[in-house]
């Protein structure tokens, strides 16, 4: 692909500002529109747009992560969100919540385990479209059909 | 903890995806990993059964939302046995792939998603709430089409896409029938959707959701005139794929359809029932003339499948006592040597090749231990006594004779003799015969150790064998299971006991 100057630039700069906004957007999300899903796209959409500017490779070394792990990681955190409720005798996927405390800024926080579980959802959706995208912008594995002896 | 008992074999293979994911993608770790996780989810799901049996149905209102508005986890006889012997074969199964999957397919996460089959197989069986089965059902899509797809060669990708495009289709249909349902009932909730059924003004909405269902599930376990995706994607990915997916996902549609009908439709279900016996018949018969018309082994299987899933559904069709638990225990039985079946053609394949029988032979002489593990289930699947699938053939046969359906039961013994003569032929073609000129070289097949595969083909066969020794047994369960089925009552109770509270 030849290289676009202002995709590239604005790829970067925009880049930290959805990562941000996804962030919020998954805070939100409890009572309001928003939530684990659209912040995980959002924050998905935000690699792609470095991935498109500069290409996959560097979308992938921002990641840092593989994605199936960022997926497994996901998954296990929404589990383990659910759990909690199951530790004080209440049936699997019980919320709890900590008691809101007031930041400066932020205003009240209200923390417990179903933002837990929306965070989980959060990076398993990241996870799974960085997942897909990257397979197919590799595409050409299928060309290989034949078993190796394992 | 009797919540915790129930959720379980939901739990395990959900951890033992999420921990082959993320963990390391070496291929003892995966195989390791999957074996023993398929293994506890067995453990906890045979708890899970004994403790049904004894203390009666399990529910856990998901979250603390109360039923009929959150979702509620549902344990009876039919849910707790469905999930123990899938988790046997999902079990049994995973050993047999250590000696047939190879190292490139691992690397592409292929217990990961093997395990998520059977974390949403079992999530199908417990829920007890239609929306949420419809979820469990794209669970178990996803996992599958993924699996079948997951070699990338032409064939494979060709199977899977029938597969996904009808169970798409089949998904579509049910959300509508459950759009429907929510619209005019305003529940979705199982038991709630039984109650508020019986005093609906609405029937002609009602009928036609159940109609719609009966065609999604009817898609599903691959009934007349709805199978054809079956024998055309289930020979083409590897046997370890093809032997869990006849043993888990029919099955599956066939269990919505036995739930459906015996709990939210019962009132509906003589306007049903003329349409359930032409269909199981016609299903019986398609299907068996299918496989005598084929010359591979996994067709030959894939088309039996559908034939037995025949027998299954004219269980349902009868609906007395007798025939329900004929029915269940035919699902029980099928699941086992069904299975157990597409492994030995695996085997076959490993051994000589190829499954296709005109260039195999020479099994009886060159390996004559297969030919017996190959005996037992084979001529259990045709109905021959002692072993289980006479038992479940003498079980519907007896329920249509009770009910004087004789037409469903002359059809039903003339399919279970041309069973007999598919088996003869896979007998006569890959084993007594000897080997034809021109076979495949010897061994050509292999990625891994043979003794992975014959231990868990063993392993099934001794459970049929034994399946139909103890059939009594198992049939006493049938019937405890049945009568729970047609007594909604128990199960509508103790779903709906925290509705009285608030």
């Amino acid at each position: 692909m030849k290289d676009s100057f202002i995709l590239s630039r604005a790829g970067r700069l925009l880049f930290p500002l959805l990562l941000l906004l996804s962030l919020l957007v998954l805070y939100r999300g409890h009572n309001l529109p928003g939530g684990g899903f659209i912040g995980g796209l959002l924050a998905a959409a935000s690699f792609l747009l470095v991935g498109l500017g500069d290409g996959m490779a560097e979308a992938r070394r921002r990641v840092r992560i593989p994605p199936a792990v960022l997926m497994g990681v996901g998954l296990g955190v929404a589990v383990i969100s659910g759990l909690f409720g199951m530790l004080g005798g209440a049936p699997f996927l019980t919320g709890l919540w900590l008691p809101s405390f007031s930041l400066p800024l932020l205003g009240t926080i209200h923390l417990g385990t179903p933002l837990l579980f929306d965070v989980g959802v959060y990076l398993t959706v990241i996870g799974f479209v960085l997942h897909t995208v990257f397979s197919l912008a590799d595409f050409g594995w299928a060309e290989q059909d034949e078993e190796e002896p394992g | 903890m009797s919540g915790l008992l129930l959720l379980l074999p939901l739990l395990l293979p959900l951890a033992g995806t999420i921990v082959l994911l993320a963990g390391s993608l070496s291929v003892g770790f995966q195989r390791v990993g999957a074996v023993v996780c398929s293994g506890l989810t067995l453990v906890a799901s045979l708890v899970l059964l004994v403790a049904v049996d004894r203390a009666g149905i399990l529910v856990v209102q998901l979250g603390s939302w109360e039923a009929p508005f959150g979702i509620s986890l549902v344990a009876d006889r039919l849910s707790a046995v469905m999930v123990a012997f899938s988790a046997l074969l999902g079990a049994a199964v995973a050993v047999f792939s250590l000696g047939e999957i190879s190292r490139r397919r691992i690397q592409r996460f292929f217990y990961p998603l093997y395990l998520l089959l059977l974390f949403g197989v079992n999530g199908a069986f417990l829920t007890g709430d239609l929306f949420n089965l419809y979820v469990w059902f794209e669970v178990m899509l996803i996992a599958s089409f993924v699996l079948t797809a997951l070699g990338g060669a032409r064939a494979e990708l060709e199977g899977g896409l029938k597969y996904v495009i009808l169970n798409l289709f089949s998904s579509a249909l049910f959300l509508s029938a459950a759009g429907i349902l929510y619209g005019v009932l305003g529940t979705l909730n199982l038991a709630d959707l039984a109650v508020r059924l019986e005093a609906s003004p609405d029937p002609g909405w009602l009928q036609a959701a159940s109609l719609l269902i009966l065609v999604a599930f009817g898609l599903k376990a691959a009934v007349f005139p709805l199978f054809f995706w079956l024998p055309a994607s289930y020979h083409t990915p590897p046997s370890t794929v093809s032997a869990i997916f006849a043993g888990l996902l029919t099955k599956v549609g066939v269990y919505a359809l036995i739930r459906v009908y015996t709990l939210v439709f019962e009132p509906l279900f003589p306007q049903a029932q003329g349409l359930l016996l032409a269909i199981a018949v016609l299903t019986m018969i398609t299907g068996v003339l299918g496989a005598a018309a084929h010359f591979e082994m996994r067709r030959i299987l894939s088309f039996h499948i559908v034939s037995q899933i025949g027998y299954m559904v004219l269980g349902l069709a009868f609906f007395t006592p007798l025939a329900l638990a004929a029915a269940i225990f035919y699902i029980i039985h099928n699941m086992v040597a069904k299975t157990n079946l597409l492994l030995i053609s695996g085997i076959v394949i490993r051994l000589q090749g190829t499954a296709d029988l005109a260039r195999v032979g020479g099994l009886y002489r060159s390996a004559p231990w297969l030919a017996v593990l190959f005996f037992l289930p084979a001529f259990s699947l045709a109905g021959i006594p002692p072993l289980s699938g006479f038992w479940a053939k003498l079980g519907v046969v007896r329920a249509g004779l009770e009910g004087g359906w004789w037409f469903a039961v002359a059809a039903a013994l003339v399919v279970g003799i041309l069973t007999l003569y598919s088996m003869t032929k896979i007998w006569a073609e890959a084993f007594w015969k000897p080997r034809p000129e021109g076979a495949l070289p010897l061994m050509a097949g292999g990625v891994g150790r043979l003794g992975w595969m014959v231990v868990p083909v063993a392993t099934l066969s001794v459970c049929t064998v034994a399946l139909g020794v103890f059939g009594e047994f198992l049939f006493a369960f049938s019937e405890r299971a049945a009568d729970q089925l047609l007594s909604p009552q128990e199960y509508i109770s103790t779903v709906l006991a925290g509705r009285g509270k608030e």
